[in-house]
């Protein structure tokens, strides 16, 4: 029989990713790939894949599966919220601690807290031929992930692995800072020459708050328009992770992990690789302000984030029972809305 | 206009030959590309080759900004002209009312009559600039100026995948169904991308095309021999 999570509750959008798809971005494939990368890693890293092994991807809301295997061992992260398991087995497993499920066992992630995505990763990964090289879900296209498509009721999610052993669980030894409260970085360009000097700096001082309008595609973002200087149409160029586009409207689209490979918007400024995972994060409604930084400075910022992240990985600890228990109580106290609202 | 490197943040360098669409640009561009595939520059990830520019993709763990704008510096050097080989594909497509739901339209339009219009679409040997919007949208230039026009006032939600279509100087073909405000002036029954080949898109950048008018019938014909992989859509080699 294989071995699957059975979708109970698929949340809003939920879809498998990797770290992405390269290599077709000539013709027209969106690279795709978690919003928030560094999350992505450290859920796999706390059930002990690759960096590279499918999970799932869960924007603004978490789903509810039921363990049709063996045994399974999962692990939350990117969020302050925590895994919910049902059944006889009750308990509450925060984000960042990883944990065994056995056949039957039904679980969910309640809400997303803060965060507008999380991730839960799999021992073993999802068991998906690839597509162009990647498990990564691109609905847009229908590529990748499961049928091309975010999870649905009753789908089914196939394990590589139909059983983990029993292992003493592994836990974060402190939450990974990214630094969630500080303005996102940028380079300017590379058509800041598009903008009056007066756009440039109201880009660099005003408060944007995230569209309800936004997706894996492109973050929209509400606020004070910004002012064209030579118009709003350029011969179309290339377009990476990041790229801010400002159409003729003068709100600044930020453009994602999904973003189209060309575009013929001016773009004002590119979101530094570092803090891709920060604005990812990021949710509708919430506000943003931008910062510049030089490209050298931001290729140190990564080198030292990934430094971080490595160091993050390497210092995992063994996760004891008191654990679970603390944040159980933590996690009621502040998640009670959301639980509320959850089951209202 | 010189050769601009620009930043689009740390994980992309724009190598921009200038900004207009031209074909002496769009040839440049395509030359450069190539150079580097050929000798594999490290930390680049791709490239995405546009209009006027090549966008380099590159992982900054691997390199940097500054040594990929001196090697690329060094490649621009030898930026001399070589007659080079490029595939001519002959599309199938048909401009028949029930595949061509804006062609009388665009007729009216440029006032030329629907063979006119027809002819000047099928006797233009177009370039492939660059594919985006979608996978495997080739934007194709440049069109007889007869029938260049703006793009629709009102763009279509779905436009089904295969439409043939023209706005400014440009030709494209939808490969899936998506929303578009180019005119639809024919069909094909060719696929153009499908995703679970390894090769994708039947085009790349740099690829000249030429469209081939046929029937209604012929079409039903070859939609269902390309269904089961019994059809080759023609392509020769030519100097380009």
């Amino acid at each position: 029989m294989t071995s699957v999570l059975k979708v109970v509750n698929p949340g809003i959008h939920t879809t498998v990713q990797d770290l992405g798809r390269t290599g077709f971005q000539y013709v027209g494939v969106p690279v795709s790939g978690p919003l928030d990368r560094i999350s992505l890693r450290l859920a796999n890293a706390l059930v002990g894949n690759a960096p590279t092994t499918p999970a799932l991807e869960m924007l603004l809301q978490g789903p509810a599966f039921e363990v049709v295997a063996d045994s399974v061992r999962i692990a939350l992260a990117g969020c302050n919220s925590a895994i919910d398991v049902g059944g006889d087995h009750a308990r509450t497993v925060p984000s960042g601690t990883s944990v065994r499920l056995t056949r039957g066992d039904t679980f969910r992630v309640v809400q997303l807290g803060d965060s507008a995505c999380a991730y839960l990763a799999i021992e073993g990964g999802i068991d998906l031929t690839p597509s162009l090289g990647s498990a990564s879900t691109y609905v847009r296209g229908r590529i990748g992930g499961i049928d091309g498509l975010a999870l649905k009721s009753g789908d089914s999610v196939p394990l590589k692995q139909a059983t983990v052993v029993e292992r003493p669980e592994k836990t974060l030894a402190q939450p990974f800072n990214l630094a969630l409260d500080q303005p996102v970085r940028v380079v300017l360009g590379p058509q800041a020459d598009f903008f009056t000097e007066a756009a440039i700096a109201t880009f660099l001082s005003a408060e944007y708050v995230v569209s309800v309008q936004s997706d894996r595609m492109g973050f929209r973002l509400e606020g004070m328009p910004l002012e064209h200087a030579k118009g709003y149409n350029i011969v179309s160029d290339g377009i990476v992770t990041g790229s801010i586009q400002v159409p003729g409207s003068g709100l600044p689209i930020v453009l994602m992990a999904d973003a189209q490979t060309t575009g013929g918007y001016p773009k004002i400024a590119t979101v530094i690789s570092a803090d891709i995972p920060v604005l990812g994060r990021r949710r509708p409604g919430r506000t943003v302000s931008f910062a510049a930084v030089s490209v050298g400075e931001a290729e140190r910022l990564r080198r030292e984030q990934e430094a971080a992240l490595h160091q993050c990985m390497e210092s995992l600890r063994v996760a004891d029972a008191t654990v679970a228990m603390d944040v159980a109580s933590l996690y009621t106290e502040n998640l009670i809305s959301g639980v509320v609202s959850t089951e209202a | 206009m010189d050769v601009r490197f620009l930043s689009a943040g740390d994980t992309a360098m724009v190598v921009e030959f200038g900004d207009r669409i031209d074909r002496v640009l769009s040839d440049r561009v395509l030359r450069l590309g190539a150079k580097v595939r050929a000798v594999k520059v490290p930390g680049v990830v791709e490239m995405v080759p546009t209009y006027r520019s090549l966008m380099v993709h590159y992982d900054p763990l691997e390199t940097d900004r500054v040594s990929l704008e001196r090697q690329f510096g060094v490649l621009l050097k030898d930026d001399a002209v070589s007659a080079g080989e490029a595939r001519l594909w002959r599309i199938p497509a048909c401009y028949e009312a029930a595949h061509a739901p804006d062609l009388e339209d665009v007729a009216q339009r440029t006032g030329l009559s629907i063979a006119e219009v027809i002819r000047l679409h099928t006797e233009t040997l177009f370039h492939i600039y660059m594919i985006g919007f979608v996978p495997g949208y080739p934007y194709m230039g440049d069109l007889p100026e007869a029938l260049v026009l703006p793009r629709r006032a009102d763009p279509r939600i779905r436009v089904p995948a295969g439409s043939i279509a023209i706005a400014s100087t440009m030709t494209a073909i939808y490969p899936i169904e998506s929303p578009g405000g180019w005119h639809l002036i024919s069909n094909t029954p060719i696929r153009l991308f499908d995703g679970a080949l390894p090769s994708p898109a039947l085009f790349s950048p740099g690829d000249k095309v030429r469209f081939e008018s046929i029937s209604a019938s012929q079409f039903d014909d070859i939609r269902q021999a390309s269904a089961i992989g019994a059809y080759n859509v023609p392509c020769e080699s030519i100097a380009s």
